[in-house]
């Protein structure tokens, strides 16, 4: 059904429908209206049977949900930023003990200094937790990766985060197809753990494990996501045939076949980012897009087929490897090891800043005539970088760096209009 | 009129006779169909009081459930000795996750039964001093306060056995471990105000609250019972002593168990939804000195270069507790 709502919402009915069992909560921005919406469907007993547990802590909610997995319970939560990173040690266990649990972060920076806003360091952060990373470009994908996360992780029984832009994705309101029940019922089974604790058939999960297996168990968390690899095309095209529409797939290209220069990104920036490439092609730009919605597993070979036939590519990425430069940009270049193509990286967006399409338009030509440094750091301020570093210099006790950084800023407002 | 009703006790000892009592008044543990949750062939360090008492309570929660228990574990000696891989002592489901979450772990666990309506089977969660009292403490109070329908057992050994005998909040003043050596003005461990788990838990208000030793089988079976004859959180505290970490003998576990009781050091009680309903009173009342010398953590007291002072500290501490918990036989009780 064709519903205008807001992105949390979505995606909270869209989590409804995939029969969630337990569902544990902890107010974090900006996915509270996500959980906000679940808790109200289960008190007012639309969503049943369901257990609906306002948790201390990330921390507890990540532990809870590997409970009520463990026993066979189909289990969800919702981060974003510091409760991903607060939560971090229950990540890590929840995909080592193969728990199908399904988590939606919505994508925010991590502190300090703190920020509420946009990027994408929190989810890639977890990248190597054994966790399969799906990100959303639209809400409409948001709610259908949720559909097929529950599928993908209870099949390979490995836990599955839906990444969503924070506020860009969630608190955006925009026409969404929530599915019937019936669509979501003959899409995904009920749930059949692997393992469970059972009286009836007592075991023990979780034992200690040395060197003599640990690293086999280590691969074949690996292995699932080789496996997952596989899948993810296979349920994307099963999920077209169920709900007609794509969403989902390791990766998605718009106006790559002819293309020369070829931007990748993750997330909704894909959006704006197309709108340019729309532009510039109507100048005669030879330009193109790929959309990664696969980061876990990364999907090499689909990367490498996409670029092949271009001559360089730019990887625009929220997220940065602070010391090093892109983190996308990183896996995108192992894809095209020995293909001889120029890559460049951009670092966007990090904490909500916004990426303008005439900042997109500049950068994009700079990329076609390989113009830009290995890292370009989109509308970064030079002046107040520079006026700190300037300042670190010439004195000892220079003070707290982000309060120097929005002194020389001045009014912030004026900034952004 | 004072009324003491009639026990019978073995022979110099505190160990009812279960040859004088009828059938179903036997210990579980004096049962051949006991469940064996946690079957021999562990691990654990002869003597371990933490693997007694672990037996000893979840057998005793196995009969209460018929059998329909599922145990959440934190990290600690008790995981790790009995599941290094491939091997498992547990005959329940069992699950380890990590140190600090095993109140967080029932909790799911407990919603998922609830959901699949599956009342029947009850879920434990336990872990050592360090994962309760320290590391554990979030996930354990917010089960508390969702009154989550868990029994959540901490075996106190009163330090990181584990990882080679740290401090803990557990630790009892002037007790040497590994991070408070007994060296300085104030050797071992410091005088703080001490970190009481089972009255922060009372503090709760949840249903059910109880301390127990190994020394004493039938009150920790009894109490083991009466929890899970509740539903809601349950706390059950139960003091093990630990021969590799407190340097005593492996043959002193439960003599130890029994003089930490009879200081007044340990106060054995029960509560319920906040208020204590029972304390199991002292017997023969011990000075102090009679369960800290057998214990070398505590060797720096006595001997050489005494500190008499501190031990002095230690017996005012249990005075305290005698009085505050009134552990003393009176004339009325």
């Amino acid at each position: 059904m064709l519903k205008q709502i807001e992105g949390s919402k979505a995606v909270a009915q869209g989590v409804a429908l995939c029969r969630p069992e337990v569902i544990c909560a902890y107010p974090i921005s900006p996915q509270t209206h996500i959980v906000e919406a679940l808790g109200k469907m289960v008190k007012g007993g639309e969503l049943t049977p369901c257990e609906f547990i306002n948790v201390e802590s990330e921390f507890a909610a990540m532990s809870v949900a590997i409970g009520a997995s463990a026993a066979g319970a189909r289990s969800y939560t919702a981060t974003a930023s510091q409760g991903l990173l607060f939560m971090a040690e229950a990540v890590y266990n929840a995909s080592g003990l193969g728990l199908p649990i399904v988590m939606t972060v919505a994508n925010r920076a991590i502190g300090a200094p703190i920020n509420i806003w946009n990027d994408h360091s929190d989810a890639l952060s977890q990248r190597d937790s054994g966790w399969l990373q799906l990100f959303a470009e639209t809400n409409q994908e948001a709610l259908d990766l949720h559909i097929q996360a529950f599928r993908l992780a209870e099949e390979i029984s490995m836990p599955v985060m839906v990444c969503m832009d924070g506020f860009i994705l969630t608190h955006a309101f925009e026409r969404v197809d929530v599915p019937e029940q019936a669509q979501v019922d003959a899409y995904l089974p009920p749930f059949v753990p692997r393992q469970s604790l059972d009286p009836a058939e007592p075991m023990s999960i979780g034992a200690m494990v040395g060197p003599e297996a640990f690293m086999e168990v280590r691969y074949l968390a690996h292995a699932k996501q080789m496996q997952a690899l596989e899948r993810i095309p296979q349920l994307s095209a099963e999920f077209k045939t169920i709900f007609g529409r794509d969403s989902g797939g390791l990766v998605r290209t718009y106006c790559t076949e002819d293309a020369d220069t070829i931007i990748i990104a993750m997330g909704s920036i894909l959006g704006t980012i197309k709108d340019t490439v729309d532009e510039m092609r109507a100048e005669g730009h030879k330009i193109g897009v790929l959309g990664i919605t696969s980061y876990r597993p990364f999907p090499l070979t689909q990367v490498r087929d996409a670029l092949i036939h271009a001559k360089r590519f730019l990887v625009l990425e929220k997220s940065l490897a602070v010391g090093m430069g892109g983190i996308l940009a990183t896996d995108v270049r192992m894809a095209v090891t020995g293909t001889g193509l120029r890559g460049f990286t951009a670092i966007a967006g990090l904490g909500g800043r916004p990426i303008y399409k005439s900042s997109l338009h500049k950068l994009f030509r700079q990329a076609e005539k390989e113009e830009l440094p290995p890292n370009t750091f989109l509308d970064l301020d030079w002046n107040v970088v520079n006026k700190q570093l300037e300042r670190e210099k010439q004195m000892r006790r220079s003070g707290p760096i982000a309060e120097n950084v929005l002194h020389d800023l001045g009014i912030v407002s004026a900034k952004f209009g | 009129m004072s009324f003491q009703p009639v026990k019978f006790y073995q022979t110099g000892t505190f160990t009812v006779g279960n040859r004088l009592l009828a059938p179903d008044e036997r210990s579980v543990q004096a049962s051949q169909r006991r469940s064996n949750s946690i079957s021999s062939g562990h691990r654990a360090c002869q003597g371990c009081g933490e693997a007694l008492g672990a037996r000893y309570a979840i057998d005793a929660a196995m009969e209460a459930s018929n059998g329909q228990l599922i145990a959440a574990n934190a990290t600690g000696c008790l995981e790790v000795f009995s599941t290094p891989y491939p091997e498992s002592s547990w005959q329940v489901p069992w699950i380890h996750s990590l140190f600090g979450n095993a109140a967080a772990v029932a909790t799911g666990i407990a919603a998922a039964m609830k959901v699949k309506g599956k009342p029947e089977v009850r879920v434990v969660a336990q872990g050592g001093d360090g994962g309760t009292t320290d590391i554990g403490f979030g996930c354990l109070s917010g089960m508390f306060e969702r009154n989550d329908d868990v029994l959540y057992i901490c075996y106190d050994n009163e330090a990181y056995m584990n990882t080679g005998v740290q401090r803990s909040s557990a630790t009892p003043p002037a007790a040497r471990t590994s991070t408070t050596m007994p060296v300085g003005p104030e050797p071992g461990n410091v005088f703080g105000q001490g970190k009481n788990v089972p009255e922060i838990a009372m503090a709760h208000g949840i249903p059910y609250v109880a301390t127990a030793t190994v020394a004493d089988l039938r009150d920790l079976e009894y109490k083991v019972k009466k929890a899970m004859s509740m539903h809601g959180a349950r706390y059950l505290h139960i003091f093990v002593p630990c021969p590799l970490g407190w340097g005593a003998a492996s043959d002193a576990t439960i003599s130890l168990a029994r003089l930490a009781k009879e200081t007044g050091l340990f106060p054995v009680f029960e509560a319920e939804n906040g208020e204590v309903t029972g304390v199991l009173k002292i017997r023969h009342q011990q000075p102090v000195e009679n369960y800290l010398m057998p214990q070398k953590r505590f060797a720096h007291l006595f001997g050489k270069n005494a500190h008499p002072e501190t031990v002095a500290r230690i017996q005012a501490k249990a005075e305290r507790n005698i009085r505050k918990y009134g552990l003393l036989a009176t004339e009325e009780n």
